[in-house]
């Protein structure tokens, strides 16, 4: 079944509530380019650690293994697709198909996220194992954290997509919460770079 | 009408009469007000914390309180000075009051985040404030909480500091995006972002650079208490962390924090003069165009606080010069101000008085700076009263001197009753001479080698801290004529009429105080809000809707 999704009427004499909902994605958007500077911040905070330390891998560590993060990055970048493809059947009108692909992107975020769980428990070093443990669970945990909120507020907006007619007036959560996707996803690929691809020092 | 009307989001709950301002409001102007009564109550504890170091310090013997806890005051003092009372002021209190009326919008674009904004401010204040009392020891790092120091003094309460500034840190961030979005996607419409009031421009800057460097001192302080509860070793040279890593990270965000602190004192000061000279404002464009290159620079001069901490020699080139440039467009700004009072019909009340002393002080404030700027200066002097007597020429005699000339010019506008002049005029002469003596003599006492933050100091430095300690009792007394005008003018003061100063700015084309949507029908179109001397009677000054003065029982 598809139900047609209905184009947003204006609301009456052009008032506040139409014009304040684009403005929830401007704020939403100042949001984020204020959390990638926190990303920034640690990012930072690790080249440079990195590149001042004298011992930087804790002792009996080589290095990272980095074949099942390559499969989870695969996993969290195709998860983009997926939230693309999804948008774009909500704007064809297609509510089942947006749900489809909706559900499989959060599949594959909550994939990732067991992805993430088991490579933490199979390492042979902790948060306080000097700085390299450090930034390194600090990095990747604060990102776990982004996507467990981002699979959080997708389950938020697939359920208010079965509440009849709310997608009337606007999907600026599907939006928002789209946006904060690739947000976190582009997050990840500089994250991989710079932990699992640059590992000499 | 195509502005939101804050009667319609929360019809029938938000509380009428003087509880509002007690209530989770969203309306702006109140909790405009709400920041500037609350911040006030915070500069009073932390001037009182001042009163302490500087009673402290009227002998080189550490006799009126132990080493510790001149420590924790100093550290309270700093800490409540800049996150509890300038910029929540500067920024919350002018920022959402006027804000809404320079882009012609009836709230800010997110009156509930607004309302978040302000209510994170007092239990951060009293967490801080409490840290003292509760956990023993409050934090004795200085407000920079620089490893290792801040690892080796006791833990809780350099956490309880660190959880405070948290939640100050998050206030700062809700309140820029809402600035930002409100200045750019709120204005009414025909009105052109080159035609707005100069206080929005600094709104602007300030709330880029409070989204764009905020975050930065948060994850920092994420890291520094990961160091402090789990142990981790980031900024701990024992466990192989990197002490310097953290003053870059920590004046990535408070070396711009300064601008964030004095930007909106800028819009401020170019508001009031205007209005009181009778003239435009001199080089609309430049000034723009100069808050846009104090806001790129101001990200990229941090390291200048880092000469000492073995920065590497380009390192020291670059930031001495990236820091000696911020001074060309503050310089335009001096000087615009200058071309604006020059010629004009001064009235020399408060609000003129105290203004012009920010320029006087301002430009001193700024001299030293680039005196500091110049690393060979800059190694002499680092770490002693000379840095302390700068960066109080910047914060007090820069910030909180727009402050006092704000509330002096804008007053009218709260609460509808005039401030008393002759209470003004005592509370500018004791301001502006006990901050002089207080803080012109620590110059000299950094340049001969007297360091910061020690209780004790040697003998020869006593005159000159006697001097400054009588500075600070002055600036103590100075406190006592304001707030007897404030609150007498509030319930006494005379009538002010909507537009005492005969300003063109949106904010007086309504009744003083505002109607709660602001204007009764549509927002006035200002597209020349300096037009003195231009457009004599271009507006209907007399035009008045929906009065209620502040305490006269109905509201």
């Amino acid at each position: 079944m598809t139900t047609a999704y209905p184009t947003p009427t204006p609301a009456p004499e052009g008032h506040h509530a139409e014009g304040h909902e684009s403005h929830n994605l401007t704020g939403f958007i100042i949001f984020l380019c204020s959390e990638s500077v926190i990303f920034l911040a640690f990012f930072s905070g690790y080249a440079l650690l990195k590149t001042s330390a004298l011992d930087w891998l804790p002792p009996g560590v080589d290095g990272l293994e980095w074949q099942m993060p390559l499969i989870n990055s695969i996993v969290l970048v195709s998860s983009s697709g997926t939230i693309y493809l999804a948008e774009r059947a909500m704007a064809k009108g297609s509510l089942w198909g947006f749900r489809a692909f909706w559900l499989l992107t959060m599949a594959l975020g909550a994939y990732f996220l067991y992805g993430q769980a088991v490579e933490w428990s199979s390492l042979k070093f902790g948060f306080t194992s000097g700085t390299f443990g450090g930034t390194f669970y600090l990095l990747t945990g604060f990102h776990g954290l982004h996507v467990a909120t981002g699979v959080f507020l997708m389950t938020l907006m697939l359920i208010k997509s079965f509440i009849p007619g709310n997608y009337k007036g606007g999907e600026q959560g599907v939006q928002a919460t789209s946006l904060f996707w690739h947000f976190v996803d582009v997050i990840w690929i500089i994250l991989f770079l710079l932990i699992y691809v640059w590992q000499r020092s | 009408m195509t502005v939101a009307n804050p009667l319609e989001l929360e019809p029938g709950l938000q509380p009428q009469g003087w509880l509002r301002y007690l209530s989770f409001s969203l309306d702006h102007k109140v909790i405009g007000i709400q920041y500037l009564v609350c911040g006030f109550l915070f500069y009073l504890v932390g001037g009182a914390l001042a009163g302490v170091i500087r009673t402290e310090l009227a002998s080189p013997m550490s006799d009126f309180v132990g080493r510790d806890t001149y420590n924790e005051v100093l550290t309270l003092h700093g800490t409540i000075m800049i996150f509890l009372w300038i910029v929540p002021v500067v920024n919350g209190a002018f920022g959402n009051y006027l804000i809404p009326f320079y882009v012609g919008a009836r709230d800010m674009a997110f009156p509930r985040l607004n309302a978040v904004a302000f209510w994170l401010i007092p239990p951060a204040g009293l967490l801080l404030i409490s840290s003292y009392f509760l956990a023993g020891a409050a934090s004795q790092s200085g407000w920079t909480a620089y490893p290792p120091l801040s690892l080796t003094t006791p833990a809780a309460g350099q956490i309880v500091w660190i959880l405070s500034v948290l939640l100050l840190g998050g206030s700062s961030i809700f309140g820029g995006i809402n600035f930002i979005a409100t200045v750019l996607k709120l204005r009414r419409p025909g009105l052109k972002l080159m035609q707005l009031p100069m206080f929005c421009w600094a709104m602007l800057g300030t709330s880029i650079l409070v989204v764009l460097a905020t975050p930065v001192l948060a994850g920092t302080l994420v890291m520094l208490s990961f160091d402090i509860i789990a142990h981790t070793g980031f900024f701990n040279p024992s466990l192989g962390g990197n002490v310097v890593v953290y003053q870059h990270l920590f004046w990535f965000y408070s070396h711009p924090a300064v601008y964030i602190m004095v930007l909106p004192a800028f819009g401020l000061v170019s508001e009031i003069l205007p209005v009181h000279a009778r003239k435009p404002l001199f080089g609309y464009t430049t000034m723009v165009y100069s808050i846009m290159a104090i806001v790129v620079l101001g990200l990229v001069v941090w390291a200048h606080h880092m000469f000492t901490s073995g920065t590497p020699p380009w390192m020291r080139l670059f930031f001495t010069i990236a820091t000696s440039f911020i001074a060309v467009p503050t310089g335009i700004k001096f000087f615009n101000w200058l071309a604006t009072l020059w010629g004009g019909k001064i009235a020399l009340n408060s609000a003129v008085l105290f203004s012009c002393a920010f320029i006087f002080n301002f430009v001193f404030g700024g001299i030293t700076g680039v005196a500091l700027a110049q690393v060979p200066f800059d190694i002499h002097v680092h770490d002693t009263y000379f840095v302390v007597g700068h960066f109080h020429y910047i914060v007090y005699g820069g910030s909180v001197f727009v402050i006092f000339a704000s509330l002096y010019h804008w007053y009218p506008k709260f609460t509808g009753r005039l401030l008393n002049e002759d209470l003004g005029r005592l509370h500018f002469v004791l301001t502006f001479i006990g901050f002089n003596l207080c803080f012109a003599p620590q110059h000299w006492l950094g340049l001969n080698g007297m360091p910061r933050r020690v209780a004790e100091y040697d003998p020869a430095f006593t005159t000159w801290n006697q001097v400054s300690s009588v500075g600070a009792l002055l600036m103590a007394i100075s406190t006592l004529p304001l707030l007897i005008n404030v609150v007498v003018t509030a319930f006494r003061g005379p009538v002010a009429g909507d537009n005492p100063w005969n300003a063109l700015t949106p904010e007086w084309l309504t009744s003083s105080p505002p109607p709660v949507e602001n204007w009764i029908g549509e927002a006035p179109l200002v597209t020349e809000p300096y037009g003195y001397g231009e457009h004599p009677g271009g507006f209907d000054l007399d035009r008045i809707s929906g009065r209620d003065l502040w305490s006269s029982g109905k509201s």
